[in-house]
């Protein structure tokens, strides 16, 4: 591997990661997260759909008319989502059920459709492939983190392995409860995003844009 | 035109864009049938898989060391009409899609008294018998209905004295977890076996309480605990079965095997 490839596979998992720089791909973040064993599958999906997908784009980029541009990165993803769908069904049954329609909505994820558009369309097949690989393991790195935060709290195991034995099982751990609820997801990747962007200042955004005080008088406020 | 000169046009142009979306919508889609047939088989054993497994798992018919199909071989499925309680015996259970039936209007009928919330029910139902001999040892019955978010649907496996429970689960259902969603417990599932459905009247008792079932409840044998915070859930699992053990679910049925 080298430096280049290298670099556009690490950059999304920390520096530039889809979910805590870039914001993409919530929904399903808070959605499959509640076991570690469904986060995993879904982050295989992803990873794959989004390196097989930029690929593909890639490799036509020189031939898709631009009108119809979008239409033919979403034929390309969902054609692929709906194989990686069946094969889940065929090769892990169980964990395809728990996981639902969030595979199917892979096609509607924005990670998959932001690189197919922001780096796929001008750059190599090979570059793109890679390119793929890293933002999928960048979406998979947070949410593994919540899948473990939110299965450990919330249920007292880890791969739906126990390691603290629950109230109701006769043990000692009260569960919380609300890490099995979407919300806690929320506040989680919060916690995650303030954190990472109080270690690396770098990746704190501009404000867009001035909050003015009000009752200062007329005519004041600055035009941007 | 050849395929060079084709590829050799502007990008926008309407041939272009015609030839691309073309060629692409039926490359994508022959790919896509292709997984889907061929993984097909695959699928189907699965799903087959999962409802045994399920069925084994609440009727209690578990045993270590032996896999879900040599299980399953003692276990033969039955149509019943659930209006008449016999068995429907021109329809092959291994074809009867008794899921696709609930939406039929040919082979359901909607509901006036709707305590499970499920609007219609079907005609008829698959069940299973583990049998002894000749004799019914065991009845699974599948059972559904509205808990808080969700249509539960699981099975309750009642002995051959069509009385005693001896197991009841869920095997789809989307209520909280951690609250609702303890209906998948096993210390909660452990509380229904040898649980009385009918009082020796005959009237239909078994009901989930609010709180717990004590040395002094009243008819603790028809009564089983509810779920620590999911009032509703627990309200939902009382009403699908008294829906189900009742007049209008399996009741006729039970009152034939009984006798």
């Amino acid at each position: 591997m080298d430096a280049n490839t290298k670099k556009l596979v690490t950059d999304p998992l920390f520096d530039s990661n889809p979910i805590s720089i870039q914001i993409l791909g919530i929904c399903s973040a808070l959605a499959v997260t509640t076991s570690m064993n469904t986060a995993l599958l879904m982050c295989i999906a992803l990873t794959v759909v989004t390196a097989l997908s930029s690929a593909a784009i890639s490799a036509i980029r020189a031939h898709v008319p631009s009108a119809i541009r979008i239409i033919v990165q979403m034929i390309i993803i969902a054609s692929l989502v709906i194989i990686t769908d069946q094969v889940l069904k065929a090769f892990a049954y169980d964990t395809s059920k728990k996981l639902s329609v969030f595979v199917g909505l892979i096609i509607t994820n924005c990670i998959v459709m932001g690189r197919a558009e922001g780096f796929a369309m001008a750059n190599p097949p090979k570059e793109s492939f890679w390119d793929g690989v890293g933002n999928g393991l960048g979406y998979s790195v947070i949410l593994m983190t919540l899948a473990a935060v939110r299965e450990f709290f919330g249920a007292g195991s880890l791969f739906g392995l126990k390691i603290m034995p629950l109230v109701n099982d006769g043990g000692w751990y009260v569960p919380n409860g609300m890490m099995l609820l979407p919300p806690s997801a929320f506040f989680l990747i919060g916690i995650f995003i303030w954190v990472q962007r109080s270690f690396q200042p770098k990746a704190v955004e501009k404000a867009d844009f001035t909050i003015h005080e009000s009752g200062h008088g007329h005519g004041k406020a600055e035009a941007h | 035109m050849s395929m060079k000169k084709i590829l050799a046009l502007p990008n926008d142009s309407t041939v272009k864009t015609l030839v691309v979306a073309t060629a692409l919508c039926l490359l994508c889609s022959v790919i896509v049938s292709m997984a889907a047939v061929g993984l097909r088989p695959m699928q189907e054993a699965n799903k087959l898989l999962d409802k045994r497994k399920n069925i084994i798992q609440i009727g209690g018919l578990a045993q270590p060391g032996k896999s879900i199909d040599e299980l399953f071989e003692g276990i033969e499925a039955r149509v019943v009409n659930l209006d008449t309680g016999e068995y429907a015996d021109d329809m092959d259970a291994a074809n009867y899609d008794q899921r696709k039936a609930q939406k039929d209007p040919a082979l359901s009928d909607a509901l006036v008294d709707d305590p499970a919330s499920i609007k219609r029910r079907e005609k008829f139902a698959t069940v299973y018998l583990v049998k002894e001999g000749d004799s019914v040892k065991r009845v699974i019955l599948p059972i559904r209905g509205y808990g808080l978010w969700s249509t539960l649907r699981g099975f309750v496996a009642i002995e051959g004295d069509a009385n005693t429970i001896a197991g009841l689960g869920f095997y789809e259902h989307a209520e909280t977890p951690g609250l609702g969603g303890e209906v998948d417990n096993p210390n909660w599932k452990s509380k229904w076996p040898g649980k009385l459905v009918f009082d020796a009247d005959g009237a239909l008792k078994i009901s989930v309480i609010k709180g717990s079932v004590g040395a002094t409840t009243p008819e603790a044998e028809h009564k089983v605990d509810g779920l620590a915070g999911a009032t509703l859930t627990s309200r939902g699992v009382s009403n699908l079965l008294q829906f189900w053990l009742g007049e209008q679910g399996f009741g006729p049925y039970l009152n034939k095997l009984r006798t």
